[in-house]
């Protein structure tokens, strides 16, 4: 064949077509997606910090919250940032650990029976349940009764992030090889030994990780905690009694609110949470990077 | 998990054999934590139902089903919910027109596109749109994006009124920043994680050889797609798009700052309206007796929606997922 001939000539590919043609269209508007999603993401973060960032002063993460009608640089947002972290360490404390034995449940002790992939089932369901419900269910069992608190908001929380550390504690629980757990019990451990010396260390990289991203999700919401902690101005010491504030509710009531001052404070709030959301983040990355011995 | 089972020298199949032992305390004790810890799971779901359904019981009785299901908005005696169940469907409906096909491509492009190199940042940033608070979407909605798009709206408007379809979606007099439309943004905005994360894990199991064949047949990468990957996981992509819904549907706080807080049923979508969510952040702080009652009846409609959903998508993705893993 002539072709063989000239190897340098020939051309083995398909002359430009309508195919190709389409196929260049749809990767570029798959890039074009991409594009799209970046341009909220990098607005919002642009305005949060561009317009937190100078407000935000030791003085302002420390002060009572101002009346509304109050000049940006009077007051600041302490109660808010004390009420946050109280609220998200007590739903924290109260979620993950009965997370992290649902997951055992469901991963070791009941396997593939039908109990276990009932509440394996309803744990995915359960993650969808809207967050203003829970405050609602929250508020019908408990704040009706016990009046208005920080441990209340913390409820609803630990509500919202159980279902979250169930899955994803399960899924780190599977990665983990069952030759170590036969290993061990050929030594003769009882397989509640096996479970806490064996299977939670191996998977306790994975298990850290899911938890801080549910807590960084839970750090965020506000509809929960609108009718079970109400809002206070300054710090209540006492997460059991009284009503109390977080930093979210704070950004919501200031959103609203047609004062300068008070829409400034808004955002320095908002950057406050955003960074506290992306530390938890970052520090699950790190967890991950550093200290899951399994992947998927 | 067979395996794990019937290595668990717990249960011994004879207990009279000599070297059986009772099964010490403390594992008995931490396999029945371990049991109430799964069960709780239950026991929650089942308490919301109940509780929320018992506090909204006197909605039921005084306005009855008419009244429940009417238009009328006059609170403390007139309380129908359709305005806003018409808010919340129609503000999750745009957020799916908008969010679907964004997260789609994105999916696409992070499993079948770029190398996994660059896909990895690409996951960065969806993450981080995922970890952005839904009350920072909603201030920033209505302080910097609401003021803007209120031009855009305005001159669409003027723009459309008489043509027929147009008019009647994006027409109206009433145009205003905070919208349906706004609200539907913001909600696209906040589904696109999740929504392009499951439809990623769906696209992903799509066996490679189905891939190769298509190639060595001479497809072009979009021909694949339509050829292999999306018959592949059909199932699987209307499980993270009914999913995305469920999320949409339950948003409060962002569409609450956004939707512009008025009860009206109307097709303009740059017109201010309401949703199920948001009439109760706005209005239960305030609320006592019978409007109370409404304003948990209209959660638990919102959590009977979001629950029904849910258990569909659920059950659509897991057969999927097992069809795939059984090919």
């Amino acid at each position: 064949m002539a072709v063989s001939a000239d190897p340098q000539k020939v051309d083995l590919r398909e002359p430009p077509s309508w195919r190709r043609t389409k196929n260049r269209i749809m990767t570029w508007l798959m890039v074009l997606a991409f594009v799209l999603v970046i341009i909220p993401l990098g607005l919002v973060i642009v305005t949060v910090v561009a317009k937190g960032a100078s407000i935000i002063s030791w003085q302002f993460l420390t002060s009572d919250i101002p009346v509304n009608i109050a000049p940006p640089g009077v007051g600041g947002m302490g109660p808010a940032i004390v009420g946050t972290i109280q609220i998200t360490a007590l739903a924290t404390v109260m979620a993950v650990p009965l997370g992290v034995l649902g997951a055992i449940y469901i991963n070791e002790y009941g396997g593939k029976g039908l109990l276990a992939q009932v509440v394996r089932f309803m744990a995915d369901v359960m993650t969808g349940v809207p967050s203003i419900v829970m405050g609602l269910f929250i508020f019908s069992i408990y704040t009706l009764h016990f009046g208005f608190s920080g441990f209340g908001g913390a409820l609803a929380l630990g509500c919202l992030m159980l279902p979250v550390v169930i899955r994803s504690t399960e899924e780190m629980l599977k990665l983990v090889p069952d030759s170590l757990r036969q290993g061990s019990y050929a030594l003769g451990a009882t397989k509640a030994r096996v479970t806490m010396t064996v299977v939670l260390p191996a998977a306790i990289g994975g298990i850290v990780s899911g938890a801080l991203l549910a807590v960084a999700r839970a750090a965020g919401e506000t509809a929960p905690l609108l009718f079970t902690i109400l809002t206070v101005t300054s710090v209540n010491k006492n997460p059991f009694s009284g009503p109390n504030t977080s930093l979210p509710s704070q950004i919501f009531s200031n959103a609203s609110s047609s004062f300068v001052g008070a829409q400034a404070r808004g955002w320095g709030a908002a950057l406050t949470l955003i960074v506290i959301a992306f530390v938890l983040m970052v520090v699950a990355r790190l967890v991950t990077a550093r200290f899951a011995r399994y992947s998927s | 998990m067979s395996t794990v089972v019937q290595a668990d020298p717990a249960t011994p199949a004879g207990s009279a054999h000599p070297l059986a032992h009772r099964r010490p305390l403390g594992d008995r004790g931490f396999a029945i934590l371990a049991l109430g810890s799964g069960l709780l799971v239950l026991v929650i779901l089942v308490l919301i139902a109940v509780s929320t359904s018992q506090q909204a019981s006197s909605w039921f009785t005084t306005e009855g089903l008419s009244g429940v299901f009417s238009t009328t908005w006059q609170p403390p005696d007139k309380l129908g919910a359709l305005s806003f169940i018409y808010g919340t469907a129609v503000t999750s409906v745009i957020a799916l027109v908008i969010a679907v096909p964004i997260s789609l491509g994105m999916a696409l492009l992070l499993t079948e596109v770029v190398p996994r190199r660059w896909g990895r940042p690409i996951v960065y940033v969806i993450d981080l749109l995922a970890v952005v608070p839904s009350v920072v979407w909603g201030l920033w909605g209505i302080l910097v994006l609401a003021p803007w798009l209120q031009h855009i709206y305005s001159s669409i408007a003027s723009g459309v009124n008489g043509i027929p379809v147009l008019g009647f979606f994006f027409g109206g007099e009433n145009v205003s920043g905070a919208s349906f439309f706004t609200a539907g943004i913001i909600l696209a905005i906040m589904i696109t994680p999740i929504v392009t994360s499951l439809s990623r894990e769906v696209i992903a199991t799509t066996p490679t050889i189905d891939k190769q064949g298509a190639y060595a047949l001479g497809s072009t990468r979009w021909e694949m797609i339509t050829g292999v990957v999306l018959p592949h996981s059909q199932g699987g992509l209307v499980g993270s798009v009914l999913l995305g819904l469920g999320r949409a549907m339950g948003e409060t706080i962002a569409v609450a700052l956004v939707i512009g807080s008025s009860p009206e049923i109307t097709s303009h979508l740059f017109s201010p309206g309401y949703s199920l969510p948001s009439v109760i952040a706005n209005e239960f702080g305030e609320a006592s007796g019978v409007f109370r009652a409404a304003l948990m009846g209209m959660g638990v409609l919102l959590f009977i929606f979001t629950i029904i959903i849910n258990v569909i998508a659920r059950g659509v993705v897991e057969r999927s997922a097992r069809r795939s893993r059984g090919a």
